[in-house]
């Protein structure tokens, strides 16, 4: 007949059933997000463990209601029982290549929960600029940022986004990556770098983090003393990848220590050491660490609930590089195939669609180390005119 | 420092000058609302932009074409500045360049250095083409890109406005082109909208050529215009599925001929794109009358001498209603029989540069997209090997070389529409409208970096 509503009964209410309520909590490695949606004529449910889980539901829930010629909402009949294969679901962005304004970070933040994405892993400083403002240490980005009024991140700001993501079940893990790709922490803290040496002459330039000076663990403790406390999470990003030994050689007094320790001409020893002694400093502040493959790759000694982030596409391949970090009993993260900043004419998306993370040779235990991986919007030439097309 | 004052009257100008003002001025953080910054400075003061058009027919109330002159000559100094061109199109330019200079100090205040700046492009066809078949864009994308290309002095909009995916174009003779062949109702170009981007353009000094690509390139002409296509067939049976226009049916040339009647009259240009590419030969290889037809025209097998047949037809209808046409490298490659003032344009990446030569070497006007194809994107900074391109760098003779007018920057629409277009465009087909611009030897790319780094800014 003509007057009666093609669609059914119509239905007015999602009904939202959360097992363990408590909606002031932060989303962590652990939490569960599955949940299970029942549409059915005259009763629409949403369950859920955790509200971790409802948001996902509702994210769904939304992406099944479609609209008629007539303007008519409607929903077909669904039974569905979903929950992630993998925990560490990230997205990366980098604020230092270019600053990003608030709103670009929070737009992004809506269009993760759109895709379940649940971690946003903030690269906020390296060589070229500082954005973060610092409590402890203000002259770091008020000499570090590309303008110090208005482009930087404030406490507030921070805050700010913390929340924003926790409102949409993402965790925020925020890198600060040293001994490598600091030099803009230089300006705001003399003595913190590394000078190089042209010959018997400092030549002006500076390179990594001095591993050699009391003073620098001093000022690290100091600034991840406030960076634990301004970022909840349990884990901080510590970077530690591409650290050039170069600068380090041609410093006279670096050599003599070199000597002194017996670490003869291995560099890396040199990295490996500061690398421990930060990973004390961060335990030592409760909290966990993510790094780069190279403290891997480069022997340090790390504690055994590290996780690994897996980036390089060589000398490498990256399925290998998994097997290895897995097979010594490490957590893994990949983005090596991910690296979406790398534009290519044509549907590229297939290429990432494709990418299967536990394709590589291990034992079940092994591929359970794989926790997830991240996809990264790195910022050489991204920022926010071409942010969100490049992205999504 | 300056201080804004009136632009000497010349009715097209009047708007010109407004939208320039907004731009040097409309942006400051802290502009002040009086005539004077707070603690004025006595430092000497620039009170007028005096413009002044010499040609007894400046232009103002006609439309940009191929022989414009862009020229003119900008002297800053104290109290007035002039700038001075023979036709209003020139003293658009102008205007560009005068905005460019006028910059802010730290403290608010206008400055402009003293100048004395004699212009002129190198090339006269300088353009952007833009693909709305593939994906509709929005009158507003358009109209932006209009001011973009505008900052850079581009003076052609080619518009590729319709291809095999969808017909937008509105037509009032066809209707049912567009009815049955856009994308939706909502994902059409009106009369009133067209004539809007040509107005828009026309204030900008931006000449609008509209590309009608036949006889490939077609599959959404067949929607709304039964029997234009040549049906294919598998053995004796039609498939179902079309090929290019049909070229061997009367009907066919009835319709373009009203069809191209329209667009002359719609499109104010000299000259209209024809297309003329990528035509595949299978289904009308395919089809026993376009045989039969082959055959009685004693064309044989070779296909090519179909595609000629056709071509040829079209051109004499454009040729009607007195329109010049630009068409692809494959038109002149094919060895139809052109008209000698048709415009070729190379679009083929693969040895362009013998392309030119032989283009130019029959004696043909030729413009160059193909090295600026800036839809192939990737990573890094490639401006640079788009403004490391030299166009004359090519086998022949002087006189050759002036038959390369110009070129396009090219972003077809595969992969574009509004939510990516301005990003992907700029700033790269800036280093292309410097290379069409400026003089063969500003070609320092250190230079253009900072240049361009700065320009970005300014157009943001």
């Amino acid at each position: 007949a003509e007057n009666e509503p093609p669609w059914g009964v119509p239905c007015t209410q999602l009904n939202v059933f959360v097992a363990m309520p408590g909606c002031d909590g932060l989303p962590s490695l652990d939490s569960k997000e599955s949940y299970k949606l029942s549409v059915s004529e005259g009763s629409l449910l949403l369950s859920a463990d955790t509200v971790w889980g409802a948001l996902r539901g509702l994210e769904t829930f939304s992406q099944l209601v479609g609209r008629d010629e007539n303007g008519t909402y409607y929903i077909n009949e669904t039974e569905i029982v979903d929950f992630p294969r993998f925990p560490h679901r990230g997205l990366l962005l980098d604020t230092s290549r270019h600053y990003l304004p608030l709103r670009a970070i929070l737009e992004t933040l809506d269009v993760m929960a759109y895709n379940k994405l649940n971690v946003f892993h903030w690269h906020i400083v390296d060589d070229p600029s500082f954005p973060y403002e610092s409590l402890t240490f203000p002259e770091l980005s008020k000499q570090g940022a590309f303008n110090a009024m208005t482009h930087v991140y404030t406490a507030s700001d921070i805050q700010t986004v913390i929340e924003y993501a926790r409102l949409r079940g993402i965790r925020v893990i925020a890198e600060f990556d040293t001994p490598g790709h600091t030099l803009s922490w230089g300006p705001g803290a003399p003595g913190l770098l590394t000078p190089c040496y042209l010959g018997k002459d400092p030549s002006g330039t500076y390179g990594p983090i001095n591993p050699i000076l009391n003073s620098t663990y001093q000022f690290v403790t100091s600034l991840f003393k406030e960076v634990s406390t301004v970022f909840p999470d349990f884990f901080l990003h510590l970077g530690g990848d591409e650290v050039d030994f170069t600068c380090w050689k041609s410093n006279p007094k670096i050599r003599a220590f070199m000597k002194e320790v017996g670490f003869g001409e291995d560099y890396k020893k040199l990295e490996s050491f500061y690398i421990q002694r930060l990973l004390e400093i961060i335990s030592s502040l409760g909290k966990g660490y993510i790094v780069w493959q190279e403290v891997f790759d480069n022997g340090v000694k790390v504690k055994p609930d590290t996780i690994i982030h897996v980036w390089k596409e060589n000398p490498m391949p990256y399925m290998e590089e998994m097997a290895n970090v897995t097979k010594a009993g490490y957590r893994a993260l990949l983005s090596a195939p991910w690296y979406l900043n790398r534009i290519s004419y044509g549907q590229d998306w297939m290429a990432a669609y494709q990418v299967e993370p536990l394709k590589f040779e291990g034992v079940p235990e092994q591929k359970d180390l794989v926790i997830g991986g991240e996809a990264c919007m790195w910022g050489e030439y991204v920022d926010v005119t071409n942010l969100a097309p490049r992205l999504w | 420092g300056a201080a804004p004052g009136a632009v000497a009257a010349a009715p097209r100008l009047v708007s010109a000058s407004r939208r320039y003002y907004e731009y040097m001025f409309g942006q400051s953080r802290r502009r002040h609302r009086g005539p004077r910054p707070l603690g004025a400075r006595a430092g000497p003061e620039l009170l007028e932009l005096q413009v002044v058009i010499e040609s007894r027919e400046p232009g103002c109330q006609s439309y940009p074409h191929l022989g414009s002159s862009e020229a003119y000559h900008l002297t800053v100094a104290e109290p007035v500045a002039i700038l001075k061109a023979d036709e209003v199109w020139g003293a658009l330019r102008g205007l560009e360049t005068f905005s460019q200079l006028v910059h802010e100090d730290d403290y608010g205040s206008f400055l402009v250095n003293e100048s004395e700046i004699d212009d002129f492009p190198r090339f006269a066809h300088r353009g952007i083409l833009l693909d709305t078949s593939r994906h509709y864009l929005p009158l507003k994308s358009i109209l932006t890109n209009l001011d973009a290309m505008a900052f850079n002095k581009f003076n052609v909009f080619h518009w590729h406005i319709v291809d095999d995916q969808s017909f937008p174009y509105q037509s009032i003779y066809f209707p049912e082109l567009s009815d049955k062949g856009a994308y939706s109702y909502n994902h059409i170009y009106t009369p009133a909208d067209v004539r809007l981007v040509i107005e828009y353009a026309r204030l900008r000094g931006i000449r609008v050529i509209p590309e009608f690509d036949t006889p490939g390139h077609t599959q959404s002409w067949g929607k709304g215009q039964k029997d234009l296509l040549t049906p294919c067939y598998s053995g004796e049976q039609p498939t179902g599925s079309f090929g290019p226009v049909n070229p061997i049916l009367n009907s066919t040339y009835d319709f373009m001929t009203k069809f191209f009647k329209e667009i002359s009259s719609v499109f104010p240009d000299a000259y209209i794109h024809l297309g003329g590419d990528e035509v595949n030969f299978d289904c009308w290889k395919s089809n026993p009358e376009v045989r039969e037809f082959m055959k009685k025209q004693g064309f044989g097998i070779d296909y090519a001498k179909l595609e000629s047949y056709y071509v040829q037809k079209i051109l004499d209808v454009v040729s009607s209603y007195n329109k010049g046409y630009i068409v692809w490298q494959e038109v002149f490659d094919n060895k139809a029989q052109l008209k000698p003032d048709t415009v070729v344009q190379v679009w083929m990446a693969n040895n362009y540069a013998l392309e030119l030569s032989s283009v130019t070497g029959a004696g043909f006007t030729a413009i160059l997209a193909a090295p600026w194809y800036l839809d192939y994107i990737s990573y890094g900074q490639d401006w640079k090997k788009y403004y490391s391109v030299e166009p004359l760098k090519f086998p022949g003779s002087e006189k050759q070389k002036k038959l390369l007018i110009g070129g396009e920057a090219c972003l077809w629409g595969e992969f574009v529409d509004a939510t990516n277009l301005t990003p992907r465009l700029w700033p790269r087909a800036s280093a292309v409208g410097e290379r069409l611009w400026s003089s063969r030897n500003v070609t320092d790319l250190q230079d253009a970096y900072q240049r361009l780094t700065n320009h970005r800014c300014r157009m943001l």
